[in-house]
């Protein structure tokens, strides 16, 4: 298949980045450390758990879900960044099939996620944070969480190729935070006021985090209610879902720069 | 092969009630270079990126190699190279990663596209530079890496969307050496450009373009010749002199010349140049002169007359 062929060339593109400019990895790397440690020591201990439970348990599930979504940010970038200079017009004007530029944007980010994951995992043992489910549930539950990131990911690269100024990508970088703060990810919907709790529950990255929080044995802040009850269901349906709707716009943006 | 490089006969490309092409025609023949000459908005990109694939036309047709290409998108992406109007190579890595990628992506084996950006690399001059991070390499550089990625497949047209645009004198000439030197291979190219000395330099025929339209069409001589009105000029030894030869002047024009007291020069347009020439040397003849002559039109003057929008000219 030559467009797994190009996909992979161009994740190896973006590993020879890293490479080159170390700076970037680390200092994404870095943040996300400063992150967790922040909420985990900062505010972890003026937060109580509705159905009880240690807070750092709860809270790492629900920065692995958020990372997936920060990851956006670094797709839609990319992907800009790309079409801006020229490089997204010298692949098509190339024998590339325009399926294997998209798997190659896909494979890099979801190599970053893998590394972002692994770095939080890491971070998540060293304050304490354990897995206490199995080791099937464990991987099901990164699985869960790669699948979240795959959605956004044709979400990023909608963004991307359709807004393509500066000020659209500070736009998204700043709208991520409060998309990420309305979820159950630092803390639970049910000490929240009504409609932000509503907002909150519904929020797609809610969905993985709760269920990545039963994978791994983690305490979910949750004591029922339909969005608990159905999380897993849930955890796989919204990204389908995101996909189903931004895959299509994707590659409906992708033929318009044809116009 | 008898079909010529590039055809493109009546292209129409509108974006909303713009008309970046309003009908435009092309010829190309194999091994020649062609210079696509407009300012401004003229619609020279849209021209090159309907040609490549990067854009579709609305109306007209257009062959590359011989290939139609509305309908064979994916055969035409093999034979052509592009390099577009910002230089398209990948910023944080080197020279040499930026053309085996590309290589590769043009599906090239490994060894083969190694060897072949290196073959590039010493072909542009860039092999000091090779592992450096193109961020570091000066837009002469850039520009020269550019083509040589455009170049990987041996591309049978070569498109140059502004090549030198925004580049200083000498990393200009660095750019027109790598033409030439692709010219010699026996690539055909497709040069737009802003600046005439480049379509006169490069060029082997130009068609200046104008609002989506091409306007006059020949070699650089034929252009000048056709289009820009050839000027008699005398300079006369002693100014004295000067009403005498503005008057002969004048009786062969039937125009009153430009008569320029500190050059002690008088010139006039004429038709017939030649003609001209002969006569005003006979009523001359006895009237010491410092210099007689013709002197043809830039592609300067040429140009300005053919892109003032309210001169009407017939191509
Ligand atoms: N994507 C687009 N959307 C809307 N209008 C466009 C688009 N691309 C080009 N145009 C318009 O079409 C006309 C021709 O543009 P084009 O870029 O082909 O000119 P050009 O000769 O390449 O100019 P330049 O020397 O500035 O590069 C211009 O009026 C331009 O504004
Ligand atoms: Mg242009």
């Amino acid at each position: 298949m030559s467009a797994l062929r190009d996909g992979s060339l161009l994740t190896g593109r973006e590993l020879r980045h890293w490479a080159r400019q170390p700076a970037t990895p680390i200092f994404g790397t870095l943040f996300q450390i400063m992150l967790l440690l922040m909420f985990a020591f900062l505010f972890g201990g003026a937060i109580d758990l509705p159905g009880g439970g240690d807070y750092t348990s709860f809270l790492l599930p629900g920065m692995l879900a958020l990372t997936m979504l920060f990851g956006l940010e670094g797709t839609m970038t990319a992907i800009g960044a790309d079409t801006k200079k020229g490089i997204t017009d010298r692949f098509r004007s190339m024998p590339i099939s325009s399926a294997g530029v998209v798997l190659g944007r896909a494979g890099a980010d979801l190599a970053v996620s893998v590394l972002n994951l692994v770095v939080l995992l890491i971070g998540g043992l060293l304050i304490g944070w354990r897995v206490t489910g199995g080791p099937g549930g464990a991987l099901l539950a990164v699985l869960l969480l790669l699948w979240l990131r795959f959605a956004f990911l044709w979400v990023g690269i909608f963004l991307g190729l359709t807004f393509r100024s500066e000020g659209a990508s500070m736009a998204v970088q700043i709208l991520v935070w409060p998309l990420g703060f309305l979820s159950n990810a630092f803390v639970s919907p049910e000490t929240m006021p009504g409609w932000i709790a509503a907002v909150s529950n519904v929020n797609p990255i809610s969905a993985t985090a709760t269920a990545v929080r039963e994978l791994f044995g983690n305490p979910t802040g949750a004591t029922g209610g339909f969005f608990a009850d159905n999380a897993l269901a849930l955890a796989v349906a919204w990204p389908l879902l995101l996909t189903l709707v931004f895959l299509p716009l994707s590659a409906r943006a992708y033929r318009r720069l044809r116009s | 092969m008898t079909s010529p490089a590039l055809e493109a006969r009546a292209l129409r490309k509108r974006f909303g009630t713009t008309a970046a092409l309003d009908g435009f025609d092309l010829t190309v023949a194999r091994g020649s270079v062609h210079g696509l000459l407009g300012p401004n908005g003229a619609g020279k990109s849209t021209a090159v990126r309907c040609l490549t694939t990067l854009a579709r036309y609305d109306e007209g047709s257009a062959f590359v190699d011989g290939l139609d290409v509305a309908l064979e998108g994916a055969a035409v992406r093999r034979r052509i190279g592009l390099v577009g109007q910002s230089a398209a190579v990948d910023e944080v890595l080197g020279g040499r990663e930026n053309l085996v990628l590309f290589g590769r992506l043009s599906g090239l084996p490994k060894a083969a596209a190694r060897s072949r950006a290196d073959e590039l690399l010493e072909r542009f001059d860039l092999v000091d530079a090779a592992t450096r991070a193109v961020s570091t390499y000066s837009g002469g550089m850039r520009r020269r890496l550019d083509i040589a990625a455009s170049l990987l497949l041996r591309p049978a047209v070569l498109f140059l969307d502004e090549p030198t645009t925004g580049l200083d004198p000498r990393a200009r000439n660095e750019v027109w050496r790598a033409v030439r030197d692709v010219v010699a291979l026996g690539t055909t190219v497709l040069l737009t450009t802003q600046y005439l000395d480049e379509a006169d330099q490069l060029a082997d025929r130009i068609s200046m373009l104008r609002a989506g339209r091409v306007i006059a069409e020949g070699t650089p001589e034929e252009l000048k010749r056709r289009l820009g009105r050839d000027l008699l000029r005398v300079v006369v030894t002693e100014v004295g002199d000067l009403p005498r030869a503005s008057a002969v002047l004048a009786s062969i024009a039937g125009a009153e010349p430009v008569v320029d007291e500190a050059e002690r020069s008088a010139s006039v347009a004429v038709g017939s140049p030649t003609d001209a020439l002969l006569k005003a040397a006979r009523g001359l003849e006895n009237v010491p002169l410092d210099d007689l002559g013709i002197r043809r039109p830039t592609l300067d003057e040429v140009f300005l007359t053919l892109t003032d929008t309210t001169t009407e000219v017939a191509a």
